[in-house]
Formats: C-alpha cells, sequence, structure tokens
C-alpha cells in the first residue's frame, strides 16, 4: 500500500510539467526539487543526526561557486567541472566536520555558522577570484549524453532524475545500520559508545555525506541559475534550509522534501506581491519554533492516526 | 611607524567597540546558554535609533542612551516573551533569536532605506589630538575609553553587586544558584536587558566609525562568535581581551590584505578549535 503510494507519486512527479501550461511553474517544480535536495542532505545531520548546523548554505554556495569557477574561468567542461565542484566541495565537509564535531549542541551551532560565514567573506571580499559582489555569470547549462536542458522541461527532468537518486539514497542510508548508529548517536550517545560505536565516526561520515549532498544541490543550482553570487553563501540561505527541515519534519523523509515545496512557492508568491521576504522568513521562523516544534509531516500524521498529542514542546 | 600607530588606534577603537558587542553577548550565553543570534541585529538597531534621536535635534550623549534603553526594552521583550516559553530548550532558543535577527533586520532595512549612512561625530569630539607625533582622531580615543570605562562599570557590577553575585552563580552553577532561591528567571530578564543595551549602545557609538547599513547586523554578530569562541563563556576578562585581539587582527588584516581580512579574522578561532578544544570554554557542554 505504502509503496504503491510512492510509485504513485513518482509517476505524478514525472507528470508535472506536462500538465503545467508555463514555463514559470515548471521552473518553479524545478527550484523545489533543488530546494528538497538541499533540505534532505541537510535533513541526515538536523534530523538523524541532531546537529544542527546553521553553515549549511556553504556546502551548495560552495559547490555552486566551483562549478562555474571551473567552467567560466577555468574552461573544463560541465562534466569535469560538476565532478570537481563536489569533490573539492566533500574534502571542505570533512575538513569543517573535523572542526566543528569538536563540538555538539550549542557549541556546533556556533562553529557552523561561523565557518560559513568565513565562505560567505572569501565569496563577497575575494574579489579577484570570485567576482565579489557581482558573482560570477556567463555560465550555459550542461549536456549530459548530449541532452539539451535549456528548455524549463528538460531541466525540470534532469532536476527530478537527481533528486530521485538523492532521495532513493537518503532513504537506504537511514534504514541501514549505519543509519540506526547515527539516531542511536543522536538519542543516547554515551549507551551508543559502551555499545562499542564510535560515536565520532558515525557524525563525521554523515557530515561528509551531507556536504557532498549539499554539493550535488550547488552544482544542480548553478545549472539551473546559470549565475553565483554572494547570497547563496549568506546566513539567509543557510537559516532558509534549516527552516525547510525544521518546517516539514526533522527526521522524516519526507519533511524536508514538504518544508521546501512549502518554503519555495511561499518564497515566489510572497515575493510577487512584496519584497519583504526576509521578514516573513522571520516571522514563520518565530511561529514555527513556538507552535509547530515537529514540523508539518508528523503534525499531519499525528491528526491522521489521531494519536495523542507528541510533546508539545512550546510550554514545558 | 606612523602607518602602525594610526591603525593600532584603529584597532583599539575596532576592539572598544566589539567589546560593547560581545560583553552582552558572551554575559547572556554564559548565563542563559542562549546564543543570542539577533545581537548583531540589536546593534545594528541601537545605530539606527540613534540615527534618529540625532536627526531629531538629541545631543550625542541622549542618543547613546536612547538607543540602549531603546534596545534593552526590546530585548526584555524579546527574552519575557519569547525565550521564556522555551526555558531549557538551548536550540529552539538559538532558532527563535534567529528568526527576531531577520525580523529586525528586513524592517531596519523598510525603515531606514538601504543606503549607508554614517552618525555625525559629536561637536567636542571632532578633529584630533597629536599623540607621539601623530595626529589622532578624539572620536576614536573617546570609544576606547568608554569601553574601558564600561568594562569597569560591569566587572565592579559582576564582583561587587548582590545581583552581580547571583548572576556569576547562575553562569557557574544554574541548579545550586535556584536551589539558593535565587529568582533565576528575572535574573535572565536583566541580563539580557544589560546584554541588548550594551550592543545597542556600542551600535550608536560605532555609528560615527563603522556607519550604518542593512548588513551591518551580520557583519558583526560572527565578530562577537569569535570573541565568544576566543574569550570563554560569561567571561568578561575574556571578552575584554578577546575583542581588541579580534579589533587588532580585523584592522591590521584589513589594511595589508584587504581581500582576506575577513578570512584570516577565522583564523584564531579554527586554530583554538584545532589545537584545544577542551579549552573551548564550556563550550562543548551546551
Amino acid at each position: 500500500m505504502k509503496r504503491l503510494a510512492v510509485r504513485a507519486a513518482i509517476a505524478v512527479l514525472f507528470l508535472v510539467p506536462a500538465f503545467l501550461p508555463f514555463d514559470y511553474y515548471v521552473n518553479i517544480a524545478s527550484q523545489i526539487l533543488i530546494a528538497a535536495v538541499f533540505a534532505s542532505s541537510l535533513n541526515l545531520l538536523v534530523g538523524y543526526g541532531g546537529l544542527i548546523s546553521l553553515g549549511h548554505a556553504g556546502y551548495l554556495g560552495t559547490s555552486a561557486y566551483v562549478a562555474a569557477w571551473l567552467v567560466t574561468r577555468g574552461g573544463l567542461s560541465h562534466l569535469w567541472a560538476s565532478l570537481g565542484a563536489v569533490g573539492l566541495t566533500t574534502v571542505m565537509a570533512a575538513v569543517f566536520g573535523v572542526l566543528s564535531l569538536r563540538a555538539t549542541g550549542l557549541g556546533f551551532v556556533m562553529i557552523t555558522l561561523a565557518l560559513g560565514q568565513i565562505l560567505w567573506g572569501v565569496a563577497y571580499r575575494w574579489v579577484s577570484l570570485t567576482g565579489g559582489d557581482n558573482g560570477l555569470s556567463g555560465f550555459s547549462r550542461p549536456h549530459p549524453f548530449g541532452l539539451e536542458l535549456s528548455s524549463a522541461n528538460a531541466f525540470y527532468l534532469f532536476a527530478l532524475a537527481v533528486f530521485a537518486l538523492a532521495f532513493l539514497f537518503v532513504s537506504i542510508f537511514v534504514r541501514s545500520t549505519f543509519g540506526a548508529g547515527l539516531q542511536g548517536a543522536r538519542d543516547q550517545p554515551r549507551r551508543l559508545q559502551a555499545l562499542g560505536w564510535d560515536v565520532w565516526s558515525i557524525r563525521f561520515v554523515t557530515f561528509v555525506i551531507a556536504g557532498f549532498w549539499g554539493a550535488v544541490a550547488g552544482v544542480l543550482y548553478a545549472d539551473y541559475n546559470q549565475f553565483v553570487s554572494p547570497h547563496v553563501l549568506a546566513l539567509t540561505n543557510s537559516a532558509e534550509v534549516l527552516l525547510m527541515v525544521i518546517a516539514g519534519g526533522a527526521g522524516t523523509l519526507l519533511g524536508p522534501i514538504v518544508g521546501a515545496a512549502v518554503v519555495v512557492l511561499l518564497k515566489n508568491v510572497v515575493s510577487a506581491y512584496v519584497t519583504r521576504w526576509v521578514l516573513l522568513l522571520g516571522l514563520v521562523f518565530v511561529v514555527i519554533v513556538l507552535y509547530m516544534p515537529e514540523g508539518l509531516v508528523p503534525g499531519i500524521e499525528r491528526l491522521r492516526f489521531r494519536r495523542r498529542p507528541l510533546h508539545r514542546g512550546a510550554r514545558a | 611607524m606612523r602607518f602602525f600607530l594610526i591603525q593600532s588606534l584603529n584597532g583599539l577603537a575596532l576592539g572598544g567597540l566589539l567589546f560593547l558587542l560581545s560583553s552582552g553577548f558572551s554575559l547572556i550565553f554564559g548565563l542563559m546558554r542562549v546564543a543570542n543570534l539577533a545581537h548583531g541585529a540589536f546593534f545594528m538597531l541601537g545605530a539606527y535609533v540613534g540615527l534618529s534621536a540625532l536627526r531629531a535635534g538629541l545631543g550625542f550623549v541622549p542618543a547613546v542612551l536612547l538607543g540602549g534603553l531603546a534596545i534593552a526594552v526590546l530585548g526584555g521583550l524579546a527574552e519575557r516573551f519569547l525565550l521564556r516559553r522555551l526555558a531549557g530548550k538551548t536550540l529552539p532558543q538559538v532558532l527563535i533569536t534567529l528568526g527576531i535577527a531577520f525580523i529586525i533586520g528586513d524592517a531596519s532595512l523598510l525603515i531606514w532605506s538601504g543606503d549607508p549612512m554614517p552618525l555625525p561625530i559629536p561637536q567636542a569630539l571632532s578633529g584630533a589630538v597629536p599623540l607621539f607625533g601623530v595626529f589622532f582622531p578624539k572620536y576614536r580615543l573617546a570609544v576606547v575609553a568608554i569601553s574601558v570605562v564600561v568594562a569597569a562599570v560591569l566587572w565592579l557590577l559582576l564582583e561587587r553587586t548582590r545581583i552581580g553575585a547571583m548572576i556569576r552563580a547562575g553562569v557557574d552553577d544554574m541548579e545550586m544558584a535556584r536551589g539558593l532561591g535565587i529568582a533565576v528567571p528575572r535574573l535572565f530578564t536583566i541580563v539580557f536587558c544589560i546584554g541588548a543595551a550594551l550592543a545597542g549602545m556600542g551600535g550608536v557609538l560605532g555609528g560615527p566609525i563603522l556607519s550604518v547599513y542593512p548588513g551591518l547586523d551580520m557583519d558583526m554578530l560572527p565578530l562577537a562568535l569569535i570573541v565568544l569562541i576566543l574569550g570563554g563563556a560569561g567571561n568578561l576578562l575574556g571578552a575584554f581581551a578577546g575583542s581588541y585581539f579580534i579589533g587588532f587582527l580585523y584592522t591590521f588584516g584589513q589594511a595589508l590584505l584587504p581581500d582576506l581580512a575577513y578570512v584570516i579574522l577565522f583564523l584564531p578561532m579554527v586554530a583554538a578549535l584545532a589545537l584545544r578544544p577542551q579549552g573551548l570554554f564550556r563550550l562543548r557542554a551546551a
């Protein structure tokens, strides 16, 4: 039954571009897929690992910058640039992982935030390398296996394929023994340690994997926008993806995807009427934290199964 | 030589401003275990309030006080009505301060527009004084002096008053302090107000040097974070030393390697993390 529902959902996703009359909507659907890959990667850390990162835009942003730089200034093909971007960003994630995982909890939040700000500073101030505020442009979309991705529909299917891979990976990952270990490290680190697991290594590997998928989302981002600017590395972007995870439901497979859809739709709809997206982002943050700490997906499931309310969180 | 003297003074002035920013940040973190991510926004909003006060014809000193007072009230309200509802839940508290930071940042952009605006230097402190054969701007010297005075007052408050003893007790051992009958929630509100007021006053005082512009909040927040990581949570002396160290580092970095100044700033933090994680001043225990 559940498997059938998943297959139906996948079929619907494939058919979306066919039913959307304008490129505008197809493009929004593509943005949702990119955001969903990005949010799912952060969810590994936040939801399953219990490690709240406020620097996750660093992986998407660095990867997008490296890909754009290698193509526009390095003269590499898209394939090599994308591989280089993902590879380099994953190595960076390993270094940042060693630094960030010196602490957990609040310390981890602050270190990831500070590291993310370093990257932003490089992109913004190191003008000769990154183009500064102007960013890097003149980047075209790739032609994987001779496919033309410049149309909205073609790019959507490309993003969907990458998203499907990411989703498959994450669903297998969290159900694996390693995924169980990760969740154990989140809930009972000391017990897990006593059982002979290496808690630090579990977290470190997860950190690198999250960085890897963040980098994949970054390549998609660069391909989609054909432009990268320091904005992609800003704290607002890290906060946005964290909001997707938390609003949708951290530690659930579907949560970040629902969260990505809600945030991207909200952003596009709101931006069409007012320019105060950041203000709204802040308000949504406050409301979610106060009234819906567990997120949309668990909240809806709770309603469907009429379980007794889980911890309400707000008033302890 | 001239270059070093002038840059040193600039470093001192920035260090003084950083102390106003990060002493409150550090106290709040040390006592409440809340990384107040709205602290940079408090600093910026203080500067904007000061700017409006100056434009309305107030003097510089009243503008500084008004900036501090306004932010103290705002901080107090945020603590009392938002943070307290999440008492004991560290991470949701951090997230909510981030939400507050975004709201303040974007609302300021709406009210005061996007142009960078320097605050005018008060008449009495304009001009420069000769010192060691170099002319130093009076205002920057005054900022250094003010930060030293504030540090001394804070130290006296913490070490020599009853409320200071309560705060120190809370930083050292919250459970025990609670057990001894200290009204911890009220203490939280007081400390949050003090920290917010310092940030707000720092913003006004920094206005003539840094100007006030959208994004000042997110420029200042990481600096407060670095000072906290270097200086230790709730450690006034650490915040003082860390602020001046970072003030110097940033000033000289910007003068010598402008492209990389921002990155250089984070190197001591990375070194501290890599070399002495346990020396991370109880960050780990969070």
